[in-house]
């Protein structure tokens, strides 16, 4: 015991002059950015911290419309699910965090900077992504997410019900937020909101490998599934075969193999999937999430997408040919066809390429330059970004952007040096 | 006659399930969507779709199930697996789990032989008498610490394992996704386990024994009904179950 602990002391003499190295020094292994993406930090270098059990984490619902009345095919999406934790003093500062495409408030990556946040003595509340379908459901005002300006009033909305909702006796000291992925870009846009509104006057925003133009992004994540071999008409034989690779590792285990993160290395191992594959699995997930939140939005505003208008889905009847359809459609589709004419009338001057560069960064470029709270993480080899758009970063937040070598989109996020790094940020 | 009462509350779901509406209104009085069925997905295409190969004749009913157990699931069954979680110690929960264990390790053993697995069987019985002597009646779990394999057997696998197919999928209340021969298969199973339970266990706590296995067995499932964030849930469950019971009857 004591001898382990003499090398871990100077393991830790040891690095920390490579430290100091900065990029050369960084150890997060996994070089590629699609296996990063999709595999993640292994267990043994995720940064320690509380378990899920040990902290206070509560699940709770409220009604952000009360009246608003729900279509009986999302009868049970009427309220807003959100997380908790609280401490236990009274005051103290709070976290807002708000997750990614299609991620709910409880999702792992949404509870890991929850974990991270309450050991450092803040009151944690979760909110799920714009895009996530009971948000959709329960708290967007229009139905229709992808709007930036308009989801940063939803989750504004939503950040006020929820903390008023929750907070019992405890008082905010400050407030702060951190939004991963698609939540980094809503972030940015709710900061900005919040610059006029000043409901929370946030002390620090950080955002976590966001996009810089949300049609860019979802162009990339489309353009992933035509990587299925003998493109998307194949999309149930990729399926198949994914589901297949999972079965012949199962069946090779003991009866209680659990369903685990070691579990999917196991399959990884064995089958050491080509980054063809992976793309076109990182695009099937996508797909998955961007039917589901598609088929909600047009059964919320009986736009007649996917559903013919007009027509109400019963309680109980089979949701097959929609899902067949909806997994069909991509985002960019949706965003041509659905997105961009619900929203267009609000915007007579502008064109489709004009209002196409406003949903992004760049139409709020002068308030972040300027904005000293807001900071950004970030990879270099990140997948959901077009070529160039990482260096928007730098150029606009200066060195209040830390962009990580290697990591590929979120694969590091867990990773020790990149939580002490997300948590310091907190700290200056 | 309790028992037979329990046993009996499964008979007129069958009951139920010749009056099972059908799951698909007519739409052709509706105006055509931008994406309709018709123009996205070709017939040929559609047939190849795993996720609706699964038979489902009872739709319906099963649906109307799927919500009865996610109410119960929210008024009942959760807040009583968070208070026990909550407010009792880890050692008790886990001893309790571990009891629960054993005797399903019977059952393994019991369909193991019925379905001429010796190896599967031989693991089960070295688990069940390690465990139900040195493990003080089951609570501690010596056998996974000597490493012997935890086997799974169940009667709806051994239905499986003698050629009886699935049948209809169905949704069992309290329970959840389950299918015609695996929700037959759970009665003999459930019988087993009473008659065990009777076996060592004073009469107040054999009545009440059910509510334990089910709390105990609720809390170790994350499961949340309608919070997987897709819309589609009760169709790639649907789906899943039926994916994963095919290849537990090939194991």
């Amino acid at each position: 015991m004591t001898r382990r602990c003499w090398l871990v002391a100077l393991a830790l003499l040891l690095a920390a002059p490579l430290s100091a190295l900065a990029q050369e020094g960084y150890r997060y292994p996994i070089r590629d950015r699609w296996i990063s993406t999709v595999v993640g930090t292994p267990a043994q270098i995720k940064a320690p911290l509380p378990t899920r059990e040990e902290i206070p984490l509560r699940k709770r619902r409220v009604d952000v419309f009360p009246d608003r009345e729900m279509p009986e095919a999302l009868w049970y999406d009427g309220k807003m699910l959100y997380t908790v934790a609280l401490q236990k003093q009274d005051a103290a500062p709070v976290m807002f965090l708000i997750a990614g495409t299609g991620a709910a408030h409880n999702g792992p990556k949404n509870l890991m900077m929850a974990r991270a946040f309450y050991q450092q003595g803040y009151h944690v509340v979760s909110l799920s992504s714009p895009t996530y379908p009971n948000f959709v459901g329960s708290a967007s005002s229009t139905g229709v997410p992808g709007h930036v300006f308009r989801d940063a009033e939803d989750l504004y909305r939503a950040m006020e019900v929820a903390w008023n909702d929750a907070r019992g006796r405890r008082t905010a000291t400050s407030y702060s937020m951190i939004g991963y992925s698609l939540g980094g870009l809503n972030a940015a846009f709710v900061a900005h909101l919040d610059s006029q509104r000043k409901t929370f006057d946030f002390e620090r925003v950080l955002l976590i490998n966001p996009p810089v133009n949300l049609y860019n992004s979802i162009s990339l994540l489309d353009r992933m599934i035509e990587n299925i071999p003998g493109g998307e008409d194949n999309i149930d034989l990729f399926f198949n075969d994914v589901l297949a690779t999972f079965s012949a590792v199962y069946k090779r285990e003991q009866d209680d193999v659990g369903f685990n993160d070691d579990f999917l290395v196991k399959v990884f191992q064995a089958f050491q999937p080509k980054d063809e594959e992976l793309a076109a699995l990182i695009g099937l997930a996508f797909r998955m999430s961007s039917g589901s939140m598609i088929f909600t939005t047009d059964v919320i505003t009986d736009y007649g997408f996917i559903k013919p208008k007009g027509y109400k889905i019963g309680m109980h009847e089979s949701l097959s040919p929609y899902r067949q359809v909806a997994y069909r459609i991509g985002f960019t589709d949706f965003y041509h066809e659905f997105f961009y004419p619900f929203y267009a009338d609000e915007y007579p001057d502008m064109s489709r390429d004009d209002f196409i560069e406003s949903m992004g960064l760049s139409s709020i470029t002068d308030y972040l330059r300027s904005a000293d709270n807001i900071f950004v993480i970030h990879n270099q080899d990140d997948i959901i970004l077009a070529p160039g758009e990482i260096n928007y970063f730098p150029a606009v937040f200066g060195n209040r952007a830390k962009i990580f070598p290697w990591g590929g989109h979120l694969g590091n996020m867990e990773y020790i040096e990149n939580v002490a790094h997300m948590v310091g940020v907190f700290k200056q | 006659m309790n028992r037979l009462l329990r046993l009996s509350l499964l008979l007129p779901l069958l009951g139920l399930a010749a009056c099972s509406s059908t799951p698909q209104g007519d739409l052709s009085a509706y105006p055509e969507p931008t994406y309709s069925k018709e123009r996205l997905v070709p017939d040929d295409i559609a047939q190849r779709d795993v996720q609706a190969g699964v038979y489902d004749p009872w739709e319906g009913m099963n649906k109307r199930i799927y919500n009865f157990n996610y109410h119960f699931d929210r008024k009942v069954f959760i807040p009583v697996t968070n208070g026990w979680r909550r407010y009792v110690p880890g050692f008790i929960r886990q001893g309790i789990s571990n009891f629960f264990n054993n005797i399903r390790d019977v059952r393994t053993l019991a369909n193991s032989i019925l379905q001429l697995k010796p190896e599967k069987a031989a693991q089960a019985t070295g688990r069940v008498m390690v465990n139900s002597t040195v493990g003080l009646v089951g609570f501690i779990d010596v056998a996974t610490n000597m490493d012997i394999p935890r086997p799974n057997e169940d009667f709806g696998q051994t239905l499986g394992h003698w050629g009886v197919g699935k049948g209809p999928y169905l949704i069992l209340p309290f329970l959840g996704p389950s299918n015609l021969r695996d929700g037959i298969g759970f009665l003999p199973d459930a019988y087993l386990q009473t008659e065990l339970y009777g076996g060592f266990l004073a009469k107040p706590l054999r009545s009440t024994i059910w509510v334990f296995d089910s709390i105990d067995t609720r809390s170790k499932v994350p499961f949340r009904y309608y919070e997987t964030g897709s819309t589609f849930e009760y169709e790639t469950v649907r789906w899943l179950y039926s994916v994963k019971r095919d290849l537990d009857v090939e194991k």
